[in-house]
């Protein structure tokens, strides 16, 4: 088989192949010693002091972690399951038809991912404070649900267009052609086409969701503190491991939602 | 294509809207700006309470208790810096009914106008209050604030092998002497502590707006860090403990609860150098769109009970301005408070960090340079 690239060789070759152990070391090194230090049975992060399982029994335990872990999660499911019907929408729409304003549309979509946290966070806040005077709400649940919708709708569709372009438009033309209708047609062949694009970005949207610090910050109201913002303000009072224990908690999670996913299209796939 | 009108519709209603919220917002603002507090009486309520507080800075049974002697519903929602909790209450509507800025936010919240003032009709516990809270810099004729918690700055000592027998002053760090205990001490890392406890250890005010005692303040940390561990805030408490250092510049409340840590707490000790220190007041205050003030003002009354702020205290082990309190505290903590030892130079050498306005820059621009 000759490939129009041949694999590079020699020198060139353990290098790359440092480098890649290198960006595994860097990405991961970190992840293994917070694991490890959540289970060291002294107050200092850097001082191993035995084994314990003390920090998660106080995780357990801590009212305010528990609320805000629960603040968390429901955020997160209602934000992403929105911002990815949104879009993927939009990402279709964009993708598939041609509309005037169509390259405004485009350039503003991408809006929320180029400019930074603090320029959004503090838009957001000023909005909603004069919506919520003029319409009579109350910030909280509502506010940070919807700033975390409108700065996920971007990266959602960014993703579903991806795969949307990679997706040939003939099957789904050929699917009419033998009678299906346009919702069927868009049921049973585009939306399978376009699914791995879709769950990824429903990923992507729940891990913005979940860490997101600055802007839930600012558009927080009574009654609603996240974990990520709890966590910033404990640290304010020193790095305990009872964070690494949070942290953990919320990597195994996470991690766990990206293997059920990866099941879940396997299985999909050995069905079909 | 056929959308095209309803959009444009739709931006004109849009701009109306936020045009009529801006309007309506001016016209609130200037109407909160009435200088009588909440017509309330002692007791009150006039809805759910919504606090504002740093993380851990009370039981959450405790708001509970609250809630539950009056009938309503307590929640609290934590913020992890005065400049973070600030644009939130400035911006206006947020929901909150009583908020906790430390002092010298108090002042600039009073100077935006972003506080109601108190009605102290309906918080007669305010009477409670220690004369050393009473009027303070930041809130001078106290119509804003109340006190909630307090603390020092200072330096905690590893007695075991610094000994008894030591100045206690900020020589300890600054001074020739320091050399002795070379890669064993830290400086908090922060620009207004470290700079101003070098102000205190030459005779000038920590609030000092002048940039030829800056500059000396600057020297003094620049010539100390060579002899330091680390410039650190978040565990120099733990570092002392764990043995890694024996001298460290921290907040009381951390040091003390640190202590109490260990084994055996008697060999550390923490003290305000002879020069003086920083003293830091959060207080309690009402943002100026507060939905239920009536409550706020409750709740207020409630904690300045001098049960109820010995249970906050004993709780969250930082001091308490409340003179009704002290007798209830924890004995430790009590001793710790009230020990003669931990205020060497007496009430008059310690300040408040007070806001310098265009100065702070100058404070930061410093510590970069002396932290090299």
């Amino acid at each position: 088989m000759t490939g129009s690239i041949t694999e590079p060789r020699g020198v060139t070759r353990r290098l790359l192949q440092a480098n890649a152990w290198f960006v595994y070391l860097f990405f991961y090194a970190p992840i293994v010693l917070l694991v490890i230090f959540s289970f060291s049975d002294s107050r200092n992060v850097g001082v191993w002091g035995g084994f314990t399982l003390d920090w998660y029994g106080d995780f357990a335990a801590s009212e305010p972690t528990k609320d805000a872990l629960w603040a968390s999660l429901q955020i997160a499911a209602v934000s992403t399951v929105v911002a990815v019907v949104l879009g993927t929408m939009a990402a279709l729409a964009l993708e598939r038809f041609t509309f005037r304003g169509k390259k405004v549309f485009d350039a503003l979509l991408y809006l929320p991912i180029i400019i930074p946290d603090v320029t959004m966070a503090v838009m957001m806040l000023l909005f909603f404070a004069e919506a919520s005077k003029l319409f009579g709400f109350t910030k909280g649940f509502s506010t940070i649900t919807l700033s975390h919708i409108a700065f996920s709708i971007s990266f959602v569709s960014v993703v579903v267009r991806a795969r949307i372009a990679g997706t040939d438009q003939r099957l789904e033309e050929a699917a009419m052609d033998l009678y299906a209708s346009r919702w069927q047609a868009f049921r049973h062949v585009t939306l399978p086409l376009i699914m791995p694009g879709i769950l990824g970005g429903a990923l992507l949207a729940l891990t913005l969701s979940l860490d997101d610090v600055v802007i839930t910050q600012f558009v927080t109201g009574p009654g609603w503190t996240t974990l990520p913002v709890l966590v910033f303000g404990l640290i304010r009072k020193g790095v305990t491991p009872l964070i690494n224990a949070v942290s953990v908690v919320m990597l195994v999670a996470s991690t766990g939602l990206v293997g059920l996913s990866l099941i879940a299209q396997r299985l999909r796939s050995d069905t079909s | 294509m056929n959308l095209q009108p309803r959009t444009r519709w739709l931006l004109i209603v849009a701009a109306f809207a936020m045009l009529a919220a801006a309007c309506g917002s001016d016209g609130e603002s200037s109407a909160a700006d009435g200088d009588a507090g909440a017509e309330c009486e002692v007791g009150d309520t006039d809805g759910d309470l919504a606090l504002f507080n740093w993380a851990e800075y009370i039981d959450p049974e405790h708001l509970e208790a609250f809630g539950d002697e009056f009938g309503i519903e307590a929640t609290m929602t934590t913020y992890d810096s005065n400049e973070s909790m600030l644009p939130i209450i400035s911006a206006g509507n947020s929901g909150f009914d009583v908020i906790v800025p430390s002092d010298y936010m108090v002042g600039i919240m009073i100077d935006g106008g972003f506080l109601q003032p108190l009605n102290f009709a309906a918080i007669p516990n305010s009477t409670n209050i220690s004369d050393d809270f009473a009027n303070p810099s930041y809130d001078p004729e106290q119509a804003y604030s109340l006190p909630y918690q307090w603390g020092f700055t200072g330096l905690a000592v590893n007695t075991e092998v610094v000994g008894d027998d030591f100045p206690r002053s900020w020589d300890l760090v600054f001074g020739e002497g320091a050399s002795e205990y070379a890669g064993q001490i830290t400086l908090l890392n922060d620009p207004r502590e470290t700079l101003g406890a070098a102000l205190k250890s030459l005779g000038y005010s920590l609030n000092s707006t002048d940039q030829g005692e800056l500059d000396e303040a600057r020297d003094l940390v620049a010539a100390a860090s060579g002899n330091l561990a680390a410039f650190n805030t978040d565990s120099s408490d733990e570092l002392l403990t764990s043995g890694e250092t024996v001298i460290a510049h921290v907040y009381s409340g951390d040091a003390f609860t640190q202590f109490l840590e260990t084994d055996n707490p008697e060999i550390y000790e923490f003290f305000v150098p002879e020069e003086g220190g920083t003293r830091w007041i959060d207080n309690m205050a009402i943002p100026f769109d507060a939905p239920h003030p009536c409550t706020a003002h409750t709740f207020i009354n409630w904690l300045l009970d001098g049960g109820q702020g010995a249970t906050l205290s004993n709780w969250n082990y930082y001091g308490t301005p409340n003179a009704e309190s002290i007798d209830l505290l924890d004995e430790e903590l009590n001793e710790f408070l009230t020990s003669p030892a931990v205020l060497v130079g007496g009430l008059d050498s310690v300040e408040s960090i007070a806001d310098t306005g265009d100065f702070e820059i100058n404070y930061a621009d410093a510590f970069t340079a002396a932290k090299g």
